[in-house]
């Protein structure tokens, strides 16, 4: 005869009645913890690391040392291990979802990627060992750098730049060093409305004039425009092929060969390379020169804002003022042209972009990744997201503002505006925290310029037609509600970690680092 | 999905593309797709030929320097949450990157003794040219005077981008001076006049030399220039005074030493720390405290009317991706040693390298050139010291950095070696370096 279990005071049922309690007494609701700051939890004489003890020797610092305390806490490994994973919690990822930030490319980061830029050979080795010691690091840069001038049909490449931006400006500095080879005091920068903010501001750094082009109808730049536009004191043209827009260029040949035919140069913005990558070779364009993001079109992982890398294709007529240090081959193996052999090799270099050579760790990433798809798959990969961006586009377009739908398809992303809530007093921005609480990163907002209101949706060709499904139900139910009721939607995100912050607040009364005063 | 669309075929989706312009199938040349295992063996076979720092005696530095990066960094950065987010846009699902940030420019702005820190630049070189052009923002003064104790590679950075900008870059040759390598404060002293906007000088310099920076920052100050000090050992806050301390007005670093690894030069981490009042003509992303809508607090990229985004050709700086997930590894690593762990591990650096120096110094023909140091010393071999490193190398000791790969063309310079010692060095590792010199130098 068995016992019946005794259930005093271990109730087994679920109760009935709702009860909720209003606050907690940490602030943690279950799983989302709330988690101080290192400066509030952390002590001065806490250490996670352990290290042998120091050698007596008098110390040679020449009355410096260093005798004030810093203020720097530190932690136990436990307690480090938790305040980081904690606040990870805080965070969207694309390992969590689909992250559609138009023009900024969020695929999915291949793990073998990671393991692979963790090999001793390629992370622990220094970037000024003796060059013998380091073959298999010049011979990785090579082989990708041979990628690189393939897949874009460009006779040279500029590894160095270390990001987007920085490619730009490397670019941009090729072609004030070729200018300046000829003595020709041309500045003026042509540069489309829509282009991205770097474009203007890496212009300015070299000491050029920014004008801008505006943009047709159909999104595209104005051709009448800039062929009119363009002179003898036209330097050169900054365009993103495939635009901010998501839109291809069909007139850059022409342009290309305008701006050739009177002296100046081509900049493309390569942020947009996946969309046509395997496809489409920019060398075959006109291009004089662009950056390729390595974070955007070859996987490598953004690490919520860098590292980057930006190397940067040219043409056979700005190869030679490239920047040192770059890998040759020689009889016995590989090379880095550096200071000492760059009068030899590259005597119109214009010298270095960053002291040593670049994004190595990103480098060993987008090789993984290139060798994985192979020239077959990175074809697919463009015509996957492109694939990706139409879909959403054609089951978006009946609701929301799509103002160039009407001029065909678009390419990797789908740019919309918010005109479609008009009359609701609701915008984007309400939008695009409404998608938060749905469980979604939000597409790039207010950017381009070009259209009010922008939604720039970028799926990636590393989504399912399942989860691109998701995206489209959630952004259709919520864009159907703000219409409906728009009062109950001003005030979102309300499930996030934090409710709507405010900026205004932080940039009027900027508090940058933390204050031991302000300790509880 | 292409019925939804309207198309035939994912061809016509690339109908914009002019026809001479699209390729018929993958590009020539190339392989096609292949798998992990293939990928992974081919990229084992290159790693294979490289020398790696932790096999052998190793004690090159020179802007980079190989620490012991505990095991926690490397699981904080592969946290998916952390390696695959995007600079955070959308503040309150990115609370996590941006409270990082916020410790991150807490730490930095201590450690350099300066107000604020931003939230990171592409690396030290990168961030001396930025802090160059907000100096001249400030001053509105063309001239920057370089010490010839930064690291000339820094230097060649500043000079590619200022050849167009209108300043005007002067930098010295280094002197090879018993007790003080690299540069001669007096003579920079001397050098500043009306028309200086800052000058740049770094401590430890290249040479190792560690220098009271206190006199040069009066004399800036006097004449209405600003004082950029370079650090490219950061660990060596630990035990040195800090810049902010001597009267640096900007204060910029490579932070790799902590957190990032060697990586044969990147992706590293550029430190930017200033003083408030400059605050808004200074480069690259700043992370504040804010509050939410019910109070809480939060934090937001702030200050953003300075960036390229908004300002375009007006912008302090075209920078956008900085180097967020590096941030994150050095303000780990630094939190994991806290200032307890930094000082010890800053003493033990320094310790190791007064006994490595001692050593190689009473070997016959070696001179120790420094005075004061703090990881790093410059020895005078007395020849020609290039092929000295390559034979060292052969002799599987990565012995240092010679002068002349540096300075190719500075005769004077030649027969000196840039010695770095870590944490890392053994006892044995001291004596495979001390035989194979003694060989190599027979």
């Amino acid at each position: 005869m068995s016992t019946p279990m005794n259930n005093v005071g271990r109730p087994t049922r679920l109760v009935a009645g709702t009860g909720a309690v209003a606050e907690t007494f940490t602030g943690n609701k279950a799983l989302m913890l709330e988690e101080p700051l290192l400066f509030e939890r952390g002590s001065l004489d806490t250490s996670g690391v352990d290290l042998p003890p120091v050698p007596p020797v008098p110390d040679r610092l020449g009355g410096l040392g260093r005798d004030a305390v810093i203020g720097l806490p530190g932690f136990s490994e436990p307690e480090a291990v938790r305040h980081y994973t904690r606040l990870s919690r805080q965070n969207y990822a694309i390992d969590l979802g689909i992250f559609p930030l138009g023009s900024c490319t969020m695929k999915h980061n291949p793990r073998l990627n990671e393991k692979m830029a963790r090999l001793p050979g390629f992370a622990d080795i220094h970037p000024l060992q003796p060059q013998s010691t380091v073959q298999g690091a010049l011979e990785l840069i090579d082989v990708l750098a041979d990628w690189l001038m393939k897949l874009t049909g460009m006779p040279a490449v500029a590894m160095s730049p270390k990001a987007g931006a920085h490619g730009e400006l490397c670019g941009m500095v090729a072609i004030r060093a070729a200018l300046d080879a000829k003595n020709d005091p041309r500045r003026v920068v042509l540069v489309p409305e829509s282009a991205h903010g770097t474009n203007p501001a890496t212009a300015a750094f070299c000491g050029f004039t920014v004008e801008n082009i505006p943009a047709n109808d159909r999104g595209r730049v104005d051709l009448d425009a800039m062929l009119a536009r363009l002179g003898p004191d036209v330097a050169a043209v900054m365009i993103t092929n495939p635009n901010t827009c998501g839109l291809f260029e069909p007139d850059l040949k022409r342009i290309s060969d305008a701006v050739h035919a009177v002296g100046g140069y081509v900049y493309c913005d390569g942020a947009n390379f996946n969309a046509i990558v395997g496809r489409v070779r920019p060398g075959d364009l006109g291009v004089d020169a662009m950056h390729i993001n390595l974070h955007k079109t070859f996987s490598t992982p953004h690490g919520g804002g860098g590292p980057g890398s930006g190397p940067v294709v040219l043409s056979a007529a700005l190869a030679p003022f490239a920047p040192i240090p770059f890998v040759r081959k020689t009889a016995t193996g590989l090379e880095l042209v550096e200071e000492d052999t760059a009068g030899t090799h590259a005597n119109q270099s214009f010298g270095r972009m960053v002291a040593f050579h670049g994004q190595m760790g990103m480098f060993v990433r987008a090789l993984s990744y290139m060798m994985s798809h192979g020239a077959d798959g990175l074809r697919q990969v463009a015509e996957d997201a492109v694939l990706n961006a139409n879909y959403i586009l054609a089951s978006l377009k009946d609701l929301y503002t799509a103002p160039f739908a009407s001029s065909g398809p678009c390419m990797h992303e789908a740019l919309f505006s918010d005109d479609f809530l008009d009359g609701t007093g609701l915008s984007t921005l309400d939008l695009a925290k409404a998608l938060i609480d749905e469980g979604f990163h939000p597409m790039t907002v207010y950017f381009p310029l070009v259209v009010h209101g922008a939604m720039l949706v970028e799926p990636t060709e590393t989504e399912s037609k399942a989860n691109l499904d998701q995206l489209i139900g959630a952004m259709r139910h919520v864009a159907t509600q703000m219409l409906a009721d728009p009062d109950a939607w001003r005030t979102g995100p309300h499930f996030a970690p934090r409710r709507r912050l405010d900026e205004t607040l932080a940039a009027r009364k900027p508090v940058l680092g933390f204050k031991d005063s302000e300790a509880a | 999905m292409l019925a939804t669309i309207g198309a035939a075929s994912v061809d016509d989706l690339f109908q914009d593309v002019p026809a001479e312009a699209v390729l018929d199938g993958p590009i020539a040349g190339l392989p096609n797709h292949a798998s992990e295992m293939a990928v992974e063996r081919a990229l084992v076979k290159m790693a294979g030929k490289n020398l790696t720092a932790s096999t052998t005696p190793f004690f090159v530095g020179c802007g980079a320097y190989k620490h012991h990066v505990p095991a926690t960094v490397d699981m904080v950065i592969q946290r998916g949450e952390f390696l695959t987010a995007y600079t955070p846009y959308q503040p309150e699902i990115a609370q996590g990157t941006l409270q990082v940030l916020f410790e991150f420019q807490t730490q930095v702005a201590r450690l350099t003794g300066m107000e604020v820190a931003n939230a990171s630049m592409y690396d030290g070189s990168t961030a001396m040219t930025e802090a160059v052009f907000m100096a001249r923002r400030i001053t509105r003064k063309p001239k920057c005077i370089v010490s010839a104790g930064v690291h000339p590679h820094y230097t060649s950075v500043l000079k590619t981008l200022t050849r167009f900008t209108g300043d005007v870059v002067e930098a010295g040759t280094p002197v090879f001076t018993p007790g003080a390598p690299g540069d001669d404060l007096a003579s920079l002293i001397a050098s500043i006049d009306a028309e200086t906007s800052c000058v740049v000088v770094q401590n430890p310099n290249l040479f190792g030399h560690v220098a009271d920076l206190t006199p040069l920052a009066d004399a800036c100050h006097k004449a209405g220039a600003l004082l950029i000090v370079v650090v490219t050992e950061i660990v060596s806050l630990g035990a040195i005074k800090s810049p902010g301390e001597m009267g640096a007005d900007i204060v910029v670093g490579e932070g790799q030493s902590l957190g990032a690894g060697l990586l044969f030069g990147g992706p590293y981490l550029g430190l930017f720390a200033c003083r408030e009042k400059h605050v808004r003509q200074a480069p690259g992303r700043l992370c504040g405290e804010t509050v939410d809508a019910s109070g809480k607090r939060g934090f937001v990229l702030t200050l953003s009317t300075r960036e390229q985004h908004i300002r375009r050709e007006k912008a302090t700086s075209n920078i956008c991706t900085n180097s967020g997930l590096i941030a994150l590894a050095f303000s780990a690593h630094l939190s994991l040693l806290g200032e307890k762990g930094l000082r010890h591990l800053a003493a033990l650096n320094h310790a190791r390298a007064v006994q490595l120096a001692d050593r190689l110094s009473r070997m016959p023909g070696v001179t120790l050139l420094n005075g004061p140091f703090f990881n790093e010393f410059t020895l005078d071999l007395g020849r020609e010291a290039r092929p000295v490193v390559r034979k060292l190398a052969e002799k599987g000791v990565l012995g240092g950095v010679s002068l002349g790969r540096l300075w190719p063309g500075e005769k004077s310079l030649q027969t000196g070696m840039i010695v770095a010692v870590t944490e890392t060095a053994t006892d044995e590792d001291f004596d495979a370096y001390e035989d194979a010199l003694d060989e190599v130098m027979a």
